[in-house]
C-alpha cells in the first residue's frame, strides 16, 4: 500500500488531480452545512447580476438564483451521479465480463454478441433513447448513463478473466472442490479488482460528461434542481448578455474531469505491474558503462573473444544486484566455450554484457573489458558497435519465437539482417537466406523464405535463428540456451548442426546452457558459474572426471544421467544467495559440505593450474 | 493378483476444430488415441513424451479436469466420479508443473491451503492449522510461510507447497506433470527426493509426467512412452531406455544428452510430428521410422508383448 501510493505520488499530476478531487468532494459533503442562499428560490429583478455582487459572490442567474449555491449544489449531484453510474456501470460490466470470460463457450459468445449489439449504437444516441423510453429525469439519466458504459468494462474485464481462467491456479481451486461461484468470487475477482479500479477512475470523468451533456439537453435534471449540465442549458440563452452564468459551470465541469482524468492516469500507470517495472523508461541502445579505466590490454590478444574482469551491475533503488562479477574468460579460434550455471548465476547477463546489449537503466557494466580481436567492445562509439552487433558476434537465443518479429516473413527478416550491415542486392541477398536455411537442413527451403515465424515448429525455428545469426559470416556466435526449449530428439539435431557448422566455418562459439549432458557433448572447455562469478574453468572431459570446486561435483552429481537407473539424487541443500547480498568470502560457503571457517573471511582468488582453474581453498582434488 | 490403484481402459480425447458460424464442429482432432494401462498400488509409472504428445490430455482427465471422450478410469476397482470432490480428492491428486502460477497471486498460502479442508472436509479452524502444520512439516517448509504470497517463493519452495496442498486430502494417487522441470537441477534434485520420501512415508502411487527421460529413469518403476496420442511402448524403467522395443524409445533414448557420448549423426527426415488434422492412415512415427514398411503406412500398430515386461505398438519391434 504504502509502495502504491509512493508511486502514485511520484507522478506529480497525478497528486494535482488527487488533491483537487479531494478537495472538490469535501466541498460537495459539507454543502447542507453552509450558510448558501436557497439555490432554487428565484428573485427575477436580481437576474443576470455580475459576479463579486454583494450577496452573490459569483452572481446570479436568468431567475435571479445565486449561482453559487446552484454550482455547489449542481456540483454535488453530478458528482453523485458520475460516480453512482460509474459504479452501476463497473458492477453489471464486471459481472458480464467475468462469465463470459470464466465460462466461456456459448455463454462467452452470447454475451459478448450482445454487447456487441450495444456498441453498434452511437452511445449518445443510445442514451436518448433510453431516456426517451424511460421518461426524462435525474435517475433516468444515471441509468441511460451506466447502461451505454457497461461493455467498456464487460470487454476489458472478459478479456483479463480469459487470461486468467487459463491460469492454473483456476485448476487448483477446481480441484479443491470450490463451485463456479466461489471461484469467480475469491479465486478470480481479486485478481480483476485492479483493472476495475483502473477503468472506474478513468471512466467517471466520462460519467460525468455524458449526464450533463443529457441534462443540457434537458432529458437529465428537470427544474428547477439543479446541476452542472442543466445550469449549462439554461445559461445558453444568455451567452453574450451574460456569459458568467456559462463561465461558471463550465469550468466546474473542466475541474472536475481534468482531476478525475490525471487521478486516473496515475493510478493506471501505478497499479499496471509492467509501468511499475519500468517499461515506460526507454532503454539506451548501449549499456551505461562506468567503469573506473579499461585495464590494459594483452598483446597479442588471447584468444578471438576475450573478456577481462568483466564486471556488471543492476542499480535498482538503492539495491544493487551484482549479477556479474570480475568474470575473465577466453573464447579461442574455432573454439567451443560452455558457460554453466543456474538461473540467477549471471550466464546471460555476461552473454548480454559483451556488446553493451544490457537493459539500461537498471544495467550499468562496472569494470573490465571484452575485447574482440584485442579490441574493446566496451570503449567503441555506438555506430561502431552497432556495426559489430550480427556481423562479427552474433547471437542465438533461447526462444526463436520471441526474437523473431511475428509479423515478417522469414526471407524479409534474413535479408534485413544482411542488408543492415553492407549493401547488396536484394536478389543476392535472398539467393545468400536460402543457401543458408539449406545449410541449417530446412527441408522445402524455398517455400520457407515466405513462411512467417509462426508457422514453422520450434526446431525449424531454432534452425532459422541458427541461420540468421550465420548471415554475416560472424566471427563469434553466442547461444543462450539455444536447445533449452526443444524436445530433446530436435535438441540432438541442433546440438550436431552447431557442432557441424562450427567445424565447416572455424566458428567461435560461447554456449551457454544448465545442462551438463549437452556441454559433454558439444563443448572443448566449460566455465562453470555461480552467483556471478565464474568458480571453475577448464577442459571439460577433465571438469566433468574431476571436479575441482565442491559446487562443480555437487551439481554434476545432483543431475541424473540416462542409464543410471532408480536411484536417490545427491542434492544440494539451500539455494544460490541473492546477488544483493552476497556473502563476504566464497558465495557458495553456505551450501558447502567442505567449507571451512577462512571460507567466508575474504574473497577467494581464481587460482590457476595449467589448463584448469578453480575458485576454491579447499577444491576436491589439489590441482596439478 | 491385487486390485490395480489406476486403471484406465480405453481412455481417450478428441477436440472439435473448425467450428463454424451455424454448423457444428467439423473435425475432431484425437490428442490421445484410446489408451489402457494399470498402475500398481505403490508403484511409480513414468510417461514420457516430446511436447503435443497427450502427456498432460492424460493427466487432465485423470483428475477430472476435462472430460473423457471415451474410456473408463477405475481408481481402487471403483469408477473415478469427479462430480464429488470429497471422495475424488482422496482418490487422486494433482501437481501442477508451474509452481507459481498455480498459485493465487492475491491469497496467502494459508487461505490457498485451508479452502480445501474448508470446502471439501468442513474441518474447523483448529483441524485446518493442525493438518497444514502436519503437512507442512512433511515437505519440510517453515509455518511462517503460511502468511507469506505466492511471489515470495522460489520456485523450489512453490512447488513443495503444491506438493504439500496435493497431499492435504491424504490421497492414495498423486498425478505429478513435470513437476521439475521449471526448476533449476540443484532444487530438482532436493524436490525429486522429497518426492521419493514422501511415497515411502504415506504409501503413495504416483504418476509421473515429463519430457525428461533421465528424470524419469531415475524415479520409476515403469515407464510409459507417449508418441503424437498414442501409447508406443510400455514397460520396466531400468530395461526400456537400455533396450527398447519401439524405433521412437530408441531414437528418444539415442537423443538424451549424455556425457561422453559423441553426437548422434541428424535424422534427415526432420522431427516434424504429423499434422493433427490430418493424421497418417498408419504408425503416426511412420514417416521418421528407419524400419518403416508399407504395412506401417496403412495399418495402425497395436500394442503386443515384446518381452517379459515390455510392450510396443510396433509392426516390427526390436525383441528385449
Amino acid at each position: 500500500m504504502r509502495l502504491f501510493l509512493t508511486l502514485l505520488f511520484r507522478n506529480r499530476l497525478a497528486a494535482l488531480g488527487a488533491v483537487l478531487l479531494l478537495a472538490l468532494v469535501l466541498l460537495c459533503l459539507v454543502v447542507p452545512l453552509l450558510p448558501l442562499a436557497d439555490p432554487n428560490v428565484t428573485d427575477t429583478p436580481n437576474k443576470f447580476l455580475r459576479p463579486f455582487s454583494e450577496g452573490h459572490l459569483l452572481g446570479t442567474d436568468h431567475l435571479g438564483r445565486d449561482l453559487l449555491s446552484r454550482l455547489l449544489w449542481g456540483t454535488r449531484l453530478s458528482l453523485a451521479v458520475g460516480v453512482a453510474a460509474a459504479a452501476a456501470a463497473a458492477f453489471f460490466g464486471t459481472l458480464i465480463g467475468i462469465c463470459a470470460g470464466y465460462f466461456g463457450g456459448w455463454i462467452d459468445n452470447g454475451l459478448m454478441r450482445l454487447i456487441d449489439m450495444i456498441m453498434a449504437f452511437p452511445y449518445i444516441l443510445l442514451a436518448l433513447a433510453i431516456v426517451a423510453a424511460l421518461g426524462p429525469g435525474m435517475l433516468n439519466a444515471l441509468i441511460a448513463v451506466a447502461a451505454v458504459n457497461v461493455p467498456f468494462f464487460a470487454r476489458n474485464i472478459r478479456g483479463i478473466s480469459v487470461g486468467l481462467t487459463a491460469r492454473e491456479f483456476i485448476d487448483a481451486a477446481r480441484l479443491s472442490g470450490q463451485g463456479h461461484a466461489r471461484i469467480i468470487v475469491t479465486e478470480l475477482l481479486p485478481n480483476v479488482l485492479p483493472v476495475i479500479i483502473v477503468a472506474i477512475s478513468t471512466t467517471i470523468g466520462w460519467m460525468v460528461l455524458e449526464t450533463a451533456g443529457l441534462s443540457f439537453l434537458g432529458l437529465g435534471s428537470q427544474p428547477p434542481q439543479a446541476d452542472l449540465g442543466s445550469m449549462l442549458g439554461e445559461a445558453r440563452a444568455a451567452l453574450i448578455a451574460a456569459p458568467h452564468t456559462l463561465i461558471v459551470p463550465g469550468a466546474m465541469i473542466f475541474v472536475i474531469v481534468m482531476s478525475i482524468n490525471l487521478l486516473g492516469d496515475g493510478l493506471r500507470d501505478a497499479l499496471d505491474p509492467r509501468l511499475r517495472s519500468g517499461a515506460l523508461a526507454r532503454p539506451s541502445p548501449v549499456t551505461r558503462i562506468a567503469r573506473p579505466a579499461p585495464p590494459p590490454a594483452e598483446t597479442p590478444a588471447r584468444g578471438v573473444l576475450d573478456l577481462d574482469g568483466l564486471t556488471t551491475r543492476f542499480e535498482v533503488g538503492a539495491q544493487v544486484y551484482k549479477a556479474v562479477s570480475d568474470v575473465s574468460l577466453t573464447l579461442g579460434k574455432g573454439e567451443c566455450l560452455g558457460l554453466i550455471g543456474e538461473s540467477g548465476s549471471g550466464k546471460s547477463v555476461t552473454a548480454l554484457s559483451v556488446t553493451g546489449l544490457v537493459a539500461s537503466p537498471p544495467g550499468v557494466i562496472a569494470g573490465g573489458a571484452a575485447r574482440l580481436d584485442g579490441v574493446d567492445l566496451l570503449s567503441l562509439p555506438y555506430r561502431d558497435l552497432r556495426g559489430l552487433r550480427g556481423r562479427r558476434i552474433a547471437y542465438i537465443f533461447q526462444d526463436p519465437l520471441s526474437t523473431l518479429h511475428p509479423l515478417y516473413r522469414i526471407g524479409d527478416q534474413m535479408v534485413e539482417a544482411i542488408r543492415v550491415h553492407r549493401k547488396m542486392p536484394l536478389a543476392e541477398a535472398r539467393a545468400r537466406c536460402l543457401d543458408l536455411l539449406r545449410t541449417v537442413q530446412i527441408p522445402n527451403a524455398e517455400s520457407r523464405l515466405s513462411a512467417y515465424p509462426h508457422e514453422l515448429s520450434g526446431g525449424m525455428r531454432q534452425r532459422v535463428g541458427i541461420a540468421m545469426a550465420l548471415v554475416n559470416d560472424p566471427e563469434v556466435i553466442i547461444a543462450d540456451e539455444p536447445t533449452t526449449a526443444l524436445d530433446v530428439t530436435v535438441q540432438a539435431q541442433v546440438l550436431a548442426l552447431l557442432d557441424r557448422l562450427r567445424r565447416e566455418r572455424g566458428l567461435s562459439i560461447l554456449f551457454i546452457t544448465h545442462d551438463f549432458g549437452v556441454v559433454g557433448q558439444l563443448c572443448d572447455r566449460v566455465a562453470v558459474m555461480y552467483a556471478g562469478q565464474i568458480v571453475e574453468e577448464g577442459p571439460t572431459a577433465s571438469i566433468l572426471a574431476a571436479p575441482a570446486h565442491p559446487y562443480t561435483r555437487r551439481l554434476i552429481a545432483c543431475v541424473p544421467e540416462l542409464g543410471g537407473g532408480r536411484r536417490q539424487l545427491a542434492a544440494i541443500p539451500g539455494l544460490p544467495p541473492a546477488v544483493n547480498r552476497l556473502p563476504a568470502g566464497c558465495a557458495f560457503a553456505p551450501r558447502c559440505d567442505r567449507a571451512r571457517p577462512d571460507c567466508q573471511r575474504d574473497p577467494i582468488a581464481l587460482r590457476v593450474s595449467g589448463p584448469r582453474a578453480a575458485r576454491c581453498l579447499y577444491p576436491e582434488e589439489a590441482l596439478s | 493378483m491385487t486390485t490395480p490403484a489406476l486403471q484406465v481402459d480405453g481412455l481417450s480425447k478428441s477436440f472439435p476444430v473448425g467450428r463454424g458460424l451455424l454448423r457444428g464442429a467439423t473435425t475432431m482432432v484425437h490428442a490421445l488415441q484410446p489408451l489402457s494401462l494399470e498402475v500398481r498400488p505403490g508403484e511409480t509409472l513414468g510417461i514420457v513424451g516430446e511436447s503435443g504428445c497427450g502427456k498432460t490430455t492424460l493427466a487432465r482427465m485423470l483428475v477430472g479436469l476435462s472430460q473423457p471422450s471415451t474410456g473408463t478410469i477405475l481408481i481402487d476397482g471403483k469408477p473415478l466420479d469427479t462430480s464429488d470432490r470429497r471422495v475424488s480428492s482422496q482418490q487422486i491428486q494433482y501437481v501442477f508443473q508451474d509452481p507459481i502460477s498455480s498459485l493465487n497471486p492475491r491469497k496467502t498460502i494459508r487461505q490457498t491451503m485451508e479452502t480445501p479442508l474448508r470446502i471439501l472436509f468442513g474441518m474447523d479452524a483448529a483441524a485446518r492449522t493442525a493438518r497444514i502444520h502436519e503437512v507442512f512439516e512433511a515437505v519440510n517448509l517453515r509455518p511462517e510461510f503460511l502468511d507469506r504470497y505466492p511471489h515470495e517463493f522460489s520456485g523450489g519452495q512453490a512447488q513443495r507447497i503444491g506438493i504439500a496442498r496435493a497431499l492435504l486430502a491424504r490421497p492414495k494417487i498423486i498425478v505429478l506433470d513435470e513437476p521439475v522441470s521449471a526448476l533449476d537441477v540443484s532444487v530438482q534434485a532436493q524436490v525429486l527426493n522429497l518426492l521419493a520420501d514422501l511415497k515411502t512415508q504415506y504409501g503413495l502411487t504416483y504418476l509421473f509426467i515429463s519430457h525428461d527421460l533421465a528424470v524419469i529413469e531415475a524415479v520409476s518403476d515403469r515407464i510409459a512412452v507417449l508418441y503424437f496420442g498414442t501409447l508406443v511402448e510400455i514397460g520396466a524403467a531400468d530395461r526400456i531406455f537400455a533396450r527398447p522395443s519401439h524405433p521412437y524409445t530408441r531414437l528418444l533414448a539415442r537423443s538424451a544428452p549424455v556425457v561422453g557420448r559423441p553426437l548422434a549423426p541428424q535424422d534427415t527426415a526432420g522431427a516434424e510430428l504429423p499434422d493433427p488434422l490430418n493424421p497418417p492412415p498408419g504408425c503416426a512415427f511412420a514417416q521418421r521410422c528407419p524400419k518403416v514398411s508399407q504395412l506401417c503406412r496403412t495399418k495402425v500398430p497395436q500394442l503386443q508383448e515384446t518381452g517379459e515386461t515390455q510392450r510396443a505398438a510396433c509392426h516390427h519391434p526390436d525383441q528385449t
